[in-house]
């Protein structure tokens, strides 16, 4: 350590003199890049001003006294920087720490909720979801109950981050103790609001949308629980119609009931599931409108569900500058055959 | 071991004075400009606190021995009303967004060795050392 500080000392010698005689650009330079290795050392502000004596004393025997005492001056004026630099330096490394135990957090998160796409006869299913910060609480779950069904969730945390992810798996694990329901949105619904009202905050709130789809009957059964709606895209028309799944937000009261919707599915048709993280992207001119993603919908209706969801997540990142402010996921099934 | 000196803290001018016992100390045992710096610092730090906080206390200073090491210490006590919860206090970030300075931390940070005892409702005492190089 001491030899360390000693050849610091020596090099700043160097500099400094070099400086002195030549007043060149380039020992300032030198002095600049210098500084960055002191950093790298952890030399506090104090010590600079004390290397910068000693150095000075040693190549300039006669410093006035008034100078040499404005110097202890100085050093006790910059003990206060001194000791809020090192804070600073320690916040720093306490907030890696934070950030990488976060993303340990993240990962685990997209392992347990994400779950498998499923392939199903008849439907093609597009689905993107991102987080706006590094967890979300936008949640996404397909079930595929047996060969002719699968049932598919959307739910949006009111709020953002760890406390809205935390939240959003223990909603993981009550859906996956509710198997034998599946079949009924309704039914699922009204569970999942007495397990989130008996054990989540009350000051926060999870709305669902949730549908299942009956591919025998080519039937689609849904339910909503004050989730955005989503849209219904009619092939034979050329129409979009609003989703709409009347249903009181999930943990606001112990008996709510949950209206069930079903309607009839041809080919071509689209069912879009998404969250308000789609329909509440700020660009520099406001909130987009809903109108505006069935356009962007619309625009790339000739490709996969998977291709237009990944178009309109792009276009949509675009038109924010990249910067996500709310989770985003939006899913589409589309009846082929 | 060599006598301590004290100093009472119960005004402001007081921390003038344990600032002034720990550099003639420091002086006197040879430690650099920079370290003479670092130990007023914690001084003015620990007695702000007593002044702050408890109202009343004293500050000590004694040069001691270990082995082939020399050194000076530091006692800070008060019969204020203790600290509630010292983790969060040794906490960066805590006592300082206050504006209150650079906090136990920080104070921790310019010496060698610190050591905290307190209770709530009987007081505080602090010890610190600083080695000579």
């Amino acid at each position: 350590m001491l030899g360390e500080k000693g050849l610091l000392v020596e090099r700043y010698e160097q500099f400094l003199s070099a400086y002195l005689s030549g007043r060149t650009e380039q020992s300032l330079y030198k002095a600049q890049q210098f500084s960055r290795k002191m950093i790298e050392q952890n030399i506090s502000p104090e010590e600079v001003i004390n290397i910068h004596y000693t150095v000075l004393e040693s190549l300039n025997g006669d410093i006035p006294e008034q100078v040499k005492d404005s110097f202890d001056f100085l050093i006790e004026v910059m003990m206060g920087y001194g000791m809020a630099y090192r804070e600073h330096q320690i916040l720093r490394d306490k907030q890696l720490a934070l950030e990488s135990e976060i993303e340990v957090a993240a990962s685990m998160q997209q392992t347990l909720l994400q779950g498998e796409v499923p392939t199903v006869d008849a439907l093609e299913i597009g689905v993107i979801s991102k987080a706006a910060k590094k967890m979300s609480g936008d949640y996404y779950h397909f079930v595929q109950n047996s060969p002719e069904s699968i049932s598919v969730a959307v739910a949006d945390v009111i709020g953002k981050g760890v406390p809205a992810a935390l939240c959003m798996s223990m909603i993981k694990y009550a859906m996956d103790s509710l198997p034998e329901q599946q079949n009924h949105p309704s039914i699922v619904l009204e569970n999942l609001n007495r397990v989130v009202e008996q054990n989540v905050d009350p000051t926060m709130f999870i709305t669902m949308f949730y549908g299942h789809y009956n591919t025998d009957l080519h039937r689609f059964f849904y339910a909503g629980a004050g989730h955005e709606p989503g849209f219904y895209y009619n092939a034979l028309t050329d129409d979009f119609e609003e989703f709409t799944a009347k249903g009181l937000v999930l943990g606001v009261s112990r008996n709510t009931k949950y209206k069930q919707y079903e309607k009839k599915i041809e080919v071509g048709d689209m069912i879009i599931m998404l969250s308000d993280g789609v329909t509440e992207c700020r660009t520099s001119s406001g909130f987009i409108s809903r109108d505006e993603v069935i356009s962007l919908i619309r625009s790339h209706m000739h490709l996969s569900p998977q291709e237009i969801v990944d178009n309109v997540y792009a276009e949509l990142e675009q038109l924010q500058e990249f910067e996500l402010r709310d989770d985003f996921t939006l899913i589409i099934l589309k009846r082929t055959v | 071991m060599a006598v301590q000196s004290c100093v009472d803290v119960r005004n402001e001018w007081d921390i003038v004075s344990a600032r002034q016992l720990g550099r003639d100390l420091a002086k006197d045992l040879g430690f650099s400009s920079v370290d003479q710096a670092r130990i007023t610092t914690a001084i003015s730090e620990l007695a702000r606190n007593i002044y702050l906080y408890a109202g009343n206390g004293r500050i000590c200073v004694e040069p001691i021995e270990e082995g082939n090491r020399r050194g000076l210490r530091i006692i800070a006590n008060d019969t204020g009303p203790g600290i509630q919860d010292i983790r969060k206090v040794m906490e960066d970030g805590y006592t300082t967004s206050g504006g209150l300075g650079a906090g136990l931390p920080g104070v921790k940070r310019l010496m060698d060795e610190f050591a905290i005892h307190s209770t709530v409702d009987v007081g505080t005492e602090i010890h610190i050392t600083k080695w000579l190089r």
